[in-house]
């Protein structure tokens, strides 16, 4: 067994450089790694390219490393909800590449997968495709036009998983999935927070979502606030 | 003419039993409300589940469950929970059978844009531009104008597009429309109380009207 773990977010970022390439897992505030985002603001580094579905809300998230200009740019696929954001896009501030999201998703895998490019039909014939590389493939019988799309380079992935152990196996919880086993295996050095860390043997080998192999430092999170962007319920009868 | 519910009432007898079907924010997340009894219908959201339920009781929300507006969501029995690769990978293969999604305009080749407004408003096109690329059947429920009064049904999109030749089926507060191969809406239905004369008025792309158009049932 490899113990990848660290004491803490501080300890585990300590080498997050100026101008670092990010990748940050999860899906509008669901499954984001609250307390790495805390300890990049606390350290202060600047000139960041973040590549996360989303952008946080105002005072949560990566939104709270943009009200701190840490962000330099954003790769997203959508960017609601957050007026900071809108007000540093629209003055030129913040630099924004927006890219469909099924295709940021497989730019992680294959990032993890090690193919440094795939074909996808989305966003063909609008401004996404715009100066990409194009091909016609039948596939399924339909004869299609696809764009090329090419695998994430990054410095880091930052992700938040469930439970984790010392070996840096990973296990996630609910939607809170989403990108983060895909980020996970596309960091060049990442870094999972876990809500539970637990020793290595304590997590069925079945279960495990991602091996400790595509994780190079695990800690267990001081506290998790897990903010609800959306709460909708239905009364009782 | 239809109210919000009322095109998602008419949207949900194209649902067939046996279908995944992928809803949009809007209008389209209301079509879960109208699926018949009988009728057996597995819901994908794009962030990850298949078998997506109603939202929690009160007390009840899970801050690691919700779907892909961000909303508190349950998961009914026999649901699965899947990264975003996967979920795209399902909706790329075209395992997913029907997507409905809303919409800024949509050309009379099929084309459709709705995720900016150059200037104006910018957020980004999440999982619709792969869903469009992808989707074998795609109906896009939408205002048949815009709030200027403006047609959104045109020969040609004036917004950036989410998609080219895509959509199939349209309906609108007025009409259901499909969008033929070689171009062009053609009338199928009219909502109750709207004569043919008051669709065309409100569709400035090609309008095909051949014989009598019945009102819809809903």
């Amino acid at each position: 067994m490899i113990n990848k773990v660290v004491k803490n977010a501080e300890e585990a970022i300590k080498d997050i450089h100026d101008g670092a390439v990010l990748l940050v897992g999860g899906f509008g505030l669901c499954g984001i790694p609250e307390n790495l985002i805390a300890a990049l603001v606390k350290k202060g580094v600047k000139n960041l390219t973040c590549i996360s579905n989303n952008a946080g809300v105002d005072d949560f998230g990566l939104g709270l490393l943009l009200q701190t200009r840490q962000i330099k740019k954003m790769i997203s696929s959508y960017v609601g909800e957050n007026d900071e954001f809108e007000r540093q896009m629209l003055s030129g501030e913040l630099e924004v590449e927006l890219i469909p999201q099924g295709t940021l998703a497989t730019r992680c895998l294959m990032a993890g997968y090690g193919i440094p490019a795939f074909y996808t039909p989305a966003g063909f014939g609008t401004e996404v495709g715009e100066g990409k590389e194009s091909r016609k493939f039948t596939f399924n019988g339909i004869e299609k036009d696809y764009l090329m799309e090419y695998a994430f380079e990054s410095d880091f992935a930052l992700v938040k998983a469930w439970k984790g152990d010392e070996a840096g196996n990973l296990i996630f919880r609910s939607t809170a999935r989403n990108f983060n086993p895909l980020m996970a295996m596309a960091g060049k050095i990442t870094i999972a927070e876990v809500e539970e860390l637990v020793p290595a043997g304590t997590l069925h080998p079945d279960q495990i979502h991602t091996p400790g192999i595509y994780v190079h430092r695990i800690f267990q999170g001081e506290k998790y606030e897990k903010r609800i962007e959306q709460r909708t319920v239905r009364k009782r009868n | 003419m239809l109210d919000k519910n009322g095109i998602a009432k008419r949207i949900a007898r194209e649902v067939k039993d046996g279908m995944y079907v992928n809803l949009g924010i809007g209008i389209p997340t209301l079509v879960a409300n109208f699926i018949p009894e009988g009728i057996n219908v597995v819901l994908q959201s794009e962030n990850g589940i298949l078998g997506m339920g109603p939202f929690p009781y009160e007390g009840e929300e899970d801050a690691d469950l919700i779907n892909a507006g961000k909303q508190t969501v349950t998961l009914l029995p026999g649901a699965s929970i899947f990264d975003s690769a996967m979920s795209f990978g399902m909706i790329r293969a075209q395992k997913v059978d029907l997507t409905i999604l809303g919409a800024m305009e949509v050309s009379e080749n099929g084309d459709i844009a709705n995720w900016k407004i150059p200037g104006k408003m910018v957020k980004g096109m999440g999982g619709a531009m792969d869903l469009v690329a992808s989707a074998k059947n795609i109906i896009v429920a939408m205002q048949h104008v815009n709030k200027a009064g403006e047609s959104k049904l045109l020969p040609a999109c004036t917004l950036p597009l989410t998609g080219v030749r895509c959509v199939k089926k349209i309906v609108t507060e007025l009409a259901v429309l499909d969008v033929l191969p070689e171009g062009g809406f053609r009338l199928m239905e009219r909502a109750p109380g709207v004569s043919v004369e008051q669709i065309k008025n409100a569709t400035k792309g090609k309008l095909i009207v051949e014989g009598i158009i019945p009102e819809m049932e809903i």
